[in-house]
């Protein structure tokens, strides 16, 4: 099963911490990746530059019309995300909670659609 | 053409090759050698041989990680060279011996890496081991592990031309090396997945790249899965052989389960770039079918291979052309795959009456009175029923009580079906699955109940991950407010 684990910052608690903390934060991330790649749980996964990078499409009337800046604004934004394939959710769930941006602000697990299915 | 020998192979090497071939070409009906063959045929010659050239060389050497991917890599070779310059004679022959010698190359490599490690002096050309040298790189752990690496005196070729070593007890064990392939890659230590995705290398011979589409994920995730399974197996102490008394029953199981599994990955599969992911109903097939062959008495196996078939036979009808999903009540029952249907009902009602009745041989003799209804309105729903019932007993599972369920409301009417299903809810197992909520949702819609059933409907298309399947049950929602949804069949 695979679930997209999404990674929430927000400019608050991001600056409150310290350069070494970011330093840590880096590291146990990585260190993280290597494992899920090791035991071949890793699918996917990026870091999402800043919101203020952030270009909003809407098309109207067959018209696209894009503007900058994040779609809409909030205290905590989308900063990264990974995709794991695993046994269980209980095992996308530990691993989110080891992914060091849980500690200081949040993980969200959401299964991925699959695009295979039974007949009813 | 001749087998590409390396230098003091023994001839006797390829001529013990050609008797394993031809006695394998004599139990599977495949031939020995081929002519220059479409590349189909050859596909299928090269993953019906690769089971057994991986049995030949693991008996010899027993390093199961290392002769694995030595194997995979013969057959690469032999894909890309036979097209252009023909089958050879003994195409076993020939694998073997390319497999072999990837396999000493990689120990040599190895052993020339160590030593360089620990001696700088060693970076000199001049001292690494020449070709035929033993190998100092013969892998000690896994020699220790297997209890059969190749001779200390005579390296891998020398040992090549010896008779097979193995576990005492092993000329006993007179089946296929396919199936004992089979049951090492359903080894407990596995997780089910990584059973699966070591069965579709090892066993039916693909390459990682296509187990790796056909499970959507990187390549490099699957080829770490296989690694790692194979290291598990290592870890474990198995060993390249029958499974210690009183394992085979579970080891078997296990095998079939993973089987099974193969064939629903492939089941489920809807849409046209899913293409890898399809074929692997045919892979289980054709490896069901090698074991039922090996195994004709066991009911079980015969029972999942006529299970596969029948389910099989469904597939043009199962989908409409833009990948919607249609339920078995409304399908086409004229597209449906007539010569599959017949073997899987001559399957199951051959193997009823004289086998020892299981889980997989109820399954498939519920498939099969379907498979009998010309129309759905035919089925014949009390033996059906009574089918339920006894798989209900074998093999207790929520998800036999649910179809047992959707059975009985075609009998008894609706709410006897709801009634069965009432105690799941409070079933850890199943409460919150949409399939449970799906059944529930139908079982309304037969009661008459509309807006219970329309509930019923919106939250199982939001409990279930599968695309089609929401797709399927928005479809059953939106019919429900409005009979015009474009979604009735």
């Amino acid at each position: 099963m695979k679930y997209m684990l999404l990674i929430y910052s927000s400019p608050a608690t991001w600056d409150a911490l310290t350069q070494a903390e970011r330093d840590e934060l880096e590291r146990a991330h990585s260190e993280l990746y290597y494992e899920l790649v090791w035991s071949g749980e890793w699918v996917g996964g990026n870091a999402l530059a800043d919101p203020s990078r952030s270009v909003g499409v809407r098309v109207r009337d067959g018209v696209p019309v894009t503007t900058d800046g994040p779609y809409v604004e909030v205290k905590e934004h989308l900063a990264g995300y990974d995709v794991v394939d695993c046994e269980s959710l209980e095992r996308a769930l530990e691993i989110a909670a080891r992914i060091p941006d849980a500690a200081i602000c949040g993980v969200e697990v959401r299964p991925i659609m699959d695009v295979g299915g039974m007949e009813m | 053409m001749d087998p590409p020998r390396p230098a003091g192979q023994p001839a006797t090497a390829a001529g013990q090759s050609a008797t394993a071939a031809g006695q394998s070409a004599g139990g599977d009906g495949r031939p020995a050698a081929a002519g220059p063959a479409a590349a189909a045929s050859l596909d299928e010659l090269l993953r019906g041989l690769a089971p057994r050239v991986l049995g030949a060389v693991l008996r010899r050497y027993g390093d199961f990680d290392r002769t694995e991917d030595a194997v995979q890599e013969a057959l690469l070779a032999a894909a890309l060279q036979w097209p252009g310059e023909g089958v050879p004679r003994n195409p076993h022959g020939w694998l073997v011996t390319v497999a072999t010698r990837r396999l000493t190359d990689q120990w040599r490599s190895e052993a020339a890496r160590r030593d360089r490690e620990a001696n700088a002096a060693a970076l000199d050309p001049a001292t690494r081991p020449a070709a035929g040298t033993p190998s100092a790189g013969a892998p000690a752990a896994d020699a220790a592990l297997t209890g059969s690496g190749p001779s200390a005196t005579g390296g891998p070729d020398a040992a090549a031309g010896g008779a097979p070593a193995g576990p005492a007890g092993w000329a006993g064990w007179a089946v296929d090396d396919t199936l004992t392939l089979l049951l090492l890659c359903c080894h407990e230590a596995l997780s089910p997945a990584s059973q699966v995705a070591l069965t579709l290398r090892a066993v039916a011979g693909l390459t990682t790249a296509q187990i790796a589409s056909a499970f959507l994920v990187p390549e490099a995730t699957m080829t770490r899965r296989i690694t790692r399974a194979k290291r598990s197996i290592a870890e474990a102490g198995a060993r390249f052989g029958p499974p210690p008394d009183g394992d085979y029953g579970a080891r078997m199981q296990a095998a079939l389960h993973t089987l099974y599994l193969i064939f629903n990955e492939g089941y489920t599969a809807t849409s046209g770039d899913e293409l890898h992911r399809a074929e692997l109903t045919g892979e289980a097939i054709r490896l069901t079918r090698q074991v039922h062959r090996l195994l004709p008495a066991d009911g079980e196996v015969a029972g999942l291979l006529a299970l596969m078939l029948l389910t099989e036979a469904r597939r043009p009808a199962r989908t409409t052309a833009d990948g919607a999903l249609v339920p078995l009540a409304e399908q086409d029952r004229s597209r449906w795959d007539r010569a599959q249907l017949r073997e899987g009902i001559d399957l199951i009602t051959a193997t009823l009456p004289r086998a020892l009745i299981g889980p997989y041989q109820l399954q498939a003799a519920i498939a099969a009175v379907h498979a009998e209804a010309a129309r759905a309105e035919d089925t014949d729903w009390p033996q059906i029923v009574a089918l339920y019932q006894l798989l209900e007993r074998r093999a207790p599972n929520p998800m036999v009580t649910l179809s047992q369920a959707v059975a009985v409301a075609e009998v008894r009417g609706p709410r006897a079906g709801l009634e069965l299903i009432a105690p799941l809810a409070r079933d850890d197992r199943i409460a919150g699955h949409h399939r449970l909520t799906a059944v529930r949702a139908h079982l309304l819609e037969l009661a008459g109940d509309t807006a219970a059933a329309h509930a019923a409907y919106q939250l199982a298309s939001q409990q279930t991950t599968s695309r089609p399947e929401q797709r399927y049950l928005r479809g059953r929602a939106a019919r429900l407010v409005d009979p015009q949804h474009p979604q009735r069949p």
